[in-house]
């Protein structure tokens, strides 16, 4: 069961380290522990709490991200190696990105929303699937989401609306 | 061809995105882990590390004195009253106090700076244990001398159900044919991926308000008031957004819940707790394991005459819904299928494992498992079809059970057929290549149950002068898609549309009471509370414009945020501006209120007799696998279900909660178990508790459900259930597949590879004896 992972004795302040990361596009200096993940400092020290924290062990994709437009599990990633990266989360870049708002569109109306608690990390893999192949088939849209659980949905209407993204963001009449 | 009543609907029966999809599509829903208040505590639960035993001393002085730690509760803290849910079950505490029942209870509780600081000083915690003998097994927990796991529970029986219609011996004596087999099943977690979570805060006026992940939050104040000995008034449940659920934990105070509020009132700050997953997969709430024996008496033509069911749980430590969940099991052996003559011998065990208690088709799934096993054996037996044996034993429209359940729609037949045709089941069966297998399963569910407490719901409705409604009830959207068809019901009632309709999550100190979101009840039961508080709502309009337009109230129709007057063009106001005269020039507030108690029947559970639900939806669906006989591998490669949900509502809901139902059944087949060595859970991470991925499930063309469409009179619009009634049949459909591909039945779930692989060998070794 629960058990003490790291010694902290003394000070609260101990032990701190300055990371800058640079979140959807903003720099953020911040004072933290070296053990901390990504996820935790998303969380807790950005209150970037759309990335969701599950199973914490990479296991159930919920907490998913893009660095350097690669999507990870943010919870096996410590934050200190985030350091000069650009990590992207569901919140998204400021000024928008229209990809990611389609992708969010798609999984609304296609019925792929149950609960939602799977949603920010289903999105950010569909947004890193379809940056590298934007016209991905059904089996390579659920090779895709092998590091992700669902339990709600039973994946359909997940597929389903990313096949629907794929299409809204391909060139008018090239899908 | 009769008129279609959905030929009238405005907003009903169009497939409408769930209203709160793209807010958490986006990130910006707020789960209870994602609430922060100024000066927060973070809690951590010490949880025994011994199945049974004394607890002899605790010493949180070393914890106590660790810098960030602010408050340690221990069970004596709290005013030792038991709660639960009904009287003879009431055996949880919120902290044990001297004993410990299984391998994960909870013994104290610290508050610290953070939760690494929490973590650590559970570590400090010393406590003393006297181990003591324990049981695992629930047949030998019934044997005399056995240790006891609770004082009061002779044979540690936790809940009984015992009950017999018809005569069952006769009938088994004039039976053609008669068969026994035995079943069993394994335990199953909810597998949410939104871990336990809550913030506590007991205010200095001693108002006490817990903000939690919950899907009855009524339940969870009811609880907390009891387990803390004080007024539910002093109590305030806020239910957050709610990341999965399906029953278990999130329908009950626990351990957590009591302890943030407990640390609260010691350290004047709010607390949170969040269970980790090995937390989560380790403690209480999992499917029930089961031991079935199912005996069968039939004509020669394969009609049932009686059935005889026995069944043994392996409870766990405590009670949860205990004796329901027995009697549940034993009700469903009515549905769906005419049986004159039903006997059921029932017994839930007390052991020293986690505990048992509901998860989506609670204790149904287990029983259709072993039911329509069963019944394609004995098709097999007897010659016939298996599909002819099920049309000729089917429950009719207008039946009353053995059990005086009393049967409105029931298009059973025309879910066998519509699964015959889609997944071509006469082209396939039998002409399958080798290792590629079809199978048939049946089930049914219940549209909300009337219980012995707490059944009814109510909703009120206020429209506002902008013209937008604020709908309020007690039932929680948990992502199964409450909020959006309760609000498509008002908009229809209202001439309004879906989104004009604010949909409000529980607040104990301002909604209605309820009884919670389980047992399938929100769309039928708050469903038709909403109907009657927007028809009220609409009484009330319609009395403002005819007034405003002089025209007869009778005659004005709602419809795109209009009432008008169909025959008088000139008779013709907006919504709101209705609204804005009622109130400013009459004083008017249009504010509806409805409830729906479904009736004044009532189950007797001492003799199981009685209509349990307003109305029953039967389910049928057909599997095609292939086997990989070197590995034993099961690909599940289509799937074709339907079931008789009423008049679907909202289509993309169903859609997504039928199939929802199906995958999370297809993992109960074939991979799910949370295996326990001697009480200790040997995979409480979502790395080795194995649940369907989206590579497990066949391609999208291959997998279809059909809604067979009624028009159920009682619910609301015509609607019925649709969130579990469709995963009911479909272990038995896998199993019967297995056994179509590779003539291996099983009787055990899950259908592992081994099991498989080894039934292979058994059944070449038959094969080689057959042929010298």
């Amino acid at each position: 069961m629960a058990k003490g992972r790291f010694a902290q004795r003394g000070s609260i302040v101990k032990d701190l380290m300055t990371v800058s990361l640079r979140v959807n596009g903003i720099l953020h200096e911040v004072a933290i522990r070296p053990w901390r993940t990504l996820l935790e400092v998303l969380r807790e020290t950005l209150a970037l709490t759309g990335t969701k924290r599950s199973c914490g062990e990479g296991q159930c994709g919920a907490c998913t991200v893009l660095i350097d437009g690669r999507a990870v599990n943010s919870c096996l990633y410590l934050a200190a190696e985030a350091q000069g990266k650009d990590i992207v989360t569901i919140e998204g870049p400021v000024g928008g990105d229209p990809a990611l708002e389609q992708i969010q569109r798609s999984f609304a109306t296609k019925g792929a929303v149950q609960c939602g608690f799977c949603t920010p990390g289903m999105v950010m893999i569909t947004k890193s699937l379809l940056a590298e192949n934007p016209r991905p088939s059904e089996d390579e849209i659920r090779a895709a989401l092998v590091g992700h659980l669902c339990r709600c949905t039973g994946y359909v209407q997940i597929v389903e609306a990313i096949q629907d993204a794929a299409r809204e963001l391909a060139p008018k009449g090239s899908y | 061809m009769a008129e279609d009543p959905r030929d009238k609907f405005h907003v009903l029966g169009r497939p409408t995105p769930k209203k709160d999809a793209l807010l958490k599509a986006s990130g910006r829903a707020e789960y209870a882990d994602d609430i922060a208040m100024p000066g927060m505590l973070h809690g951590k639960l010490l949880r025994s590390p011994h199945p049974h035993a004394r607890i002899v001393r605790i010493d949180s002085s070393r914890a106590a004195a660790l810098p960030g730690v602010r408050a340690i509760v221990t069970g004596s803290d709290f005013p030792n009253i038991r709660y639960g849910n009904l009287p003879q079950t009431r055996d949880y505490l919120p902290l044990a106090i001297d004993t410990v029942r299984y391998i994960g209870d909870e013994v104290a509780a610290v508050a610290a700076i953070d939760e690494d600081t929490a973590e650590e000083a559970l570590d400090l915690i010393q406590v003393e244990y006297e181990p003591l003998p324990a049981v695992f097994d629930p047949e030998a927990a019934m044997q005399p001398g056995a240790p006891q796991v609770h004082p009061l529970a002779p044979g540690n029986v936790s809940a009984s159900s015992i009950f017999h219609f018809g005569d069952v011996e006769t009938a088994f004596a004039k039976s053609d044919y008669v068969r026994e087999d035995a079943f069993e099943t394994q335990a199953v977690k909810q597998g949410m991926l939104e871990p336990h979570a809550c913030i506590g805060m007991w205010d200095n006026i001693g108002k006490v308000t817990l903000w939690a992940s919950k899907m009855s939050p009524y339940v969870v104040w009811r609880q907390l008031a009891m387990g803390l000995g004080i007024q539910p008034g002093s109590v305030r449940v806020v239910q957050t957004f709610v990341g999965g659920g399906f029953s278990g934990g999130k329908q009950e105070a626990m351990p957590m819940d009591f302890c943030a509020v407990l640390l609260s009132k010691k350290t004047g700050r709010p607390v949170k707790f969040v269970h980790g997953m090995d937390e989560v997969l380790t403690i209480g709430h999992m499917r029930h394991p089961m031991k079935i024996w199912l005996r069968t008496g039939t004509s020669a033509d394969g009609r049932l005459l009686a059935q005889h069911c026995k069944l043994i749980a392996n409870g766990g430590a405590y009670s949860s819904i205990g004796g329901f969940s027995m009697y549940l099991a034993g009700a469903m052996l009515n549905l769906p299928y005419r049986v004159p003559n039903i006997k059921f011998d029932a017994f839930r065990v007390y052991t020293n494992n986690g505990f048992c208690g509901a998860l989506r088709g609670h204790t149904i799934p287990q029983l259709c498992f072993a039911r329509d096993t069963q019944l394609e054996l004995i098709a097999a037996e007897l010659g016939l079809d298996p599909l002819e044996i099920r049309h000729r034993n089917a429950i009719q429209p207008g039946d009353v059970t053995a059990n005086g359940f009393r049967i409105g729609t029931f298009a059973f037949d025309e879910c066998i057929e519509r699964v015959a045709e889609t997944s071509g089941w006469r082209e396939k069966r039998g002409k399958l290549p080798k290792y590629r297998g079809i199978g048939f399963g049946c089930g049914s569910h219940l549209s909300g149950a009337r219980l012995m407490g707490h059944s009814a719901s109510a909703a009120e409705i206020r429209v506002q002068e902008d013209g937008t409604v604020q709908l309020t009830t007690g039932s929680t959207d948990v992502g199964q898609g409450a909020d959006t068809v309760l609000s498509m019901i008002a908009a229809e009632v209202l001439g309004v549309e879906a989104e004009d309709v604010r949909f409000t999550r529980v607040d104990t100190d301002s909604t209605p009471v309820d009884p919670g979101t389980f047992g399938s009840r929100v769309t039928f039961f708050t469903g038709n509370a909403v109907k009657r508080a927007a028809e009220e709502a609409r009484r009330q309009l319609a009395e403002i414009a005819a007034q405003r337009m002089e025209a007869n109230a009778e005659d004005l129709v709602f419809r795109g945020r209009e009432i008008f007057n169909p025959r008088d063009e000139r008779q013709r106001i907006s919504l709101k501006d209705a609204v804005r005269w009622g109130a400013f020039r009459l004083g008017r507030i249009v504010s509806g209120r409805g409830v729906y108690a479904a009736g004044d029947e009532n189950v007797d559970f001492r003799t199981g007799y009685g209509n349990l639900s307003p109305a029953y939806n039967p389910s049928a669906c057909a599997v095609e696998v292939e086997v990989d006989p070197q590995t034993g591998q099961v690909a599940v490669v289509g799937f074709w279900g339907a079931d008789d949900s009423g008049t679907p509502l909202n289509p993309l809901g169903v859609k997504g909660q039928v199939l929802g139902a199906t995958v999370m059944s297809i993992g109960h087949a074939l991979y799910e178990n949370l295996i326990r060595v001697d009480g200790q859970v040997m995979n409480p991470s979502f790395r080795d508790y194995k649940m369907p991925l989206a590579t497990d499930l066949p391609k999208l063309e291959n997998f279809q459900h059909a809604s067979v469409i009624t028009w159920e009179p009682e619910g609301p619009f015509g609607a019925k259930e649709s969130g579990q009634g469709a995963g009911t049949g479909v272990l038995a459909a896998l199993a019967n597949a297995i056994y179509d591909a590779t003539g291996v039945r099983l009787t055990r779930l899950p259908m592992t590879p081994e099991n498989i692989l080894s039934g292979l060998k058994r059944v070449r070794e038959t094969d080689r004896q057959r042929t010298p």
